[in-house]
């Protein structure tokens, strides 16, 4: 069986906008796709990449214009097509003000409090 | 050696913008000097910690020549770490990210490393006994 990775994304908007996505939310992705076993935590600024009503577009330098924007919503909200658990922790959502409903919906909530137990599930835990 | 392990490091700074690059060097020189296999997965900037064209240079508020400065660029670390890596009969597996260095147009990096991708890292953490991910802040 292959290692059981927990992937804790915290850096937020890491070079989002040249990179087109995050780019460990993309290499989770990938990773996935080449056989890994992975899971995805929200915590600190990052919760906000499951905020379904962002939008990166309309960026232009002269007359050069970004035609694809990052859409991480989109790209999180992928993972649950694939088979990857992401999670958001619910006191850094709270603290930004975002409500559940504000959350595309496949993405669950786990408390600071629960953090330790959950980390149990997991032989590797990457911390981006 | 008979507790020989292999270690996975995953960068993602480039070099000269913190010393992040220069911890994650120094626990791989640590880990070759104990005997053990080392995989680096290069990933985003760190592509360019082993890009060949790096050149010392001269430093005037130091006073001294580009001799006298002997100013150490990150590719000539690595190429030391392979050196000693072979001297004491371990291996250093480096992996650049191949859109990574695509992106960046630093294909030209020094002897030793590979071009690689994700599923390369997959295979790192299947075989190490562990995995350190030093990630941009």
């Amino acid at each position: 069986m292959p290692k059981k990775m927990l992937q804790i994304i915290e850096s937020a908007y890491r070079a989002t906008i040249e990179e087109q996505d995050d780019t460990v939310v993309w290499i989770t992705h990938a990773m996935k796709g080449a056989g890994g076993e992975l899971e995805v935590l929200l915590r600190g600024n990052a919760v906000n990449y499951a905020v379904k009503s962002q939008d990166a577009s309309g960026l232009a330098f002269g007359a050069k214009r970004q035609t694809q924007p990052p859409r991480i919503a989109d790209d999180i909200a992928k993972f649950a097509d694939r088979g990857v658990t992401v999670r958001v922790v619910s006191e850094d959502v709270a603290e930004r003000g975002l409500e559940r409903s504000d959350l595309i919906a496949t993405v669950k909530p786990v408390s600071r409090s629960e953090l330790a137990s959950l980390f149990e599930n997991y032989d590797l835990i990457w911390h981006w | 050696m008979a507790d020989k392990k292999q270690l996975t490091f995953v960068l993602m700074d480039p070099p000269y913008e913190n010393a992040r690059t220069t911890t994650a060097l120094r626990l791989i020189d640590i880990a070759v000097r104990r005997g053990h296999d080392v995989n680096v997965f290069a990933y985003e900037g760190a592509v360019n910690v082993a890009f060949a064209k790096q050149a010392p240079h001269a430093n005037a508020v130091h006073g001294r020549d580009v001799e006298q400065e002997d100013h150490p660029n990150p590719k000539d670390w690595v190429a030391a770490l392979f050196a000693a890596a072979a001297e004491r009969g371990t291996t250093i597996d480096w992996v650049q990210c191949g859109l990574c260095v695509d992106e960046r147009g630093a294909g030209e990096c020094i002897p030793g490393l590979r071009r690689g991708s994700p599923a390369d890292l997959v295979k790192f953490t299947e075989t190490s006994i562990n995995t350190l991910v030093i990630p941009t802040k």
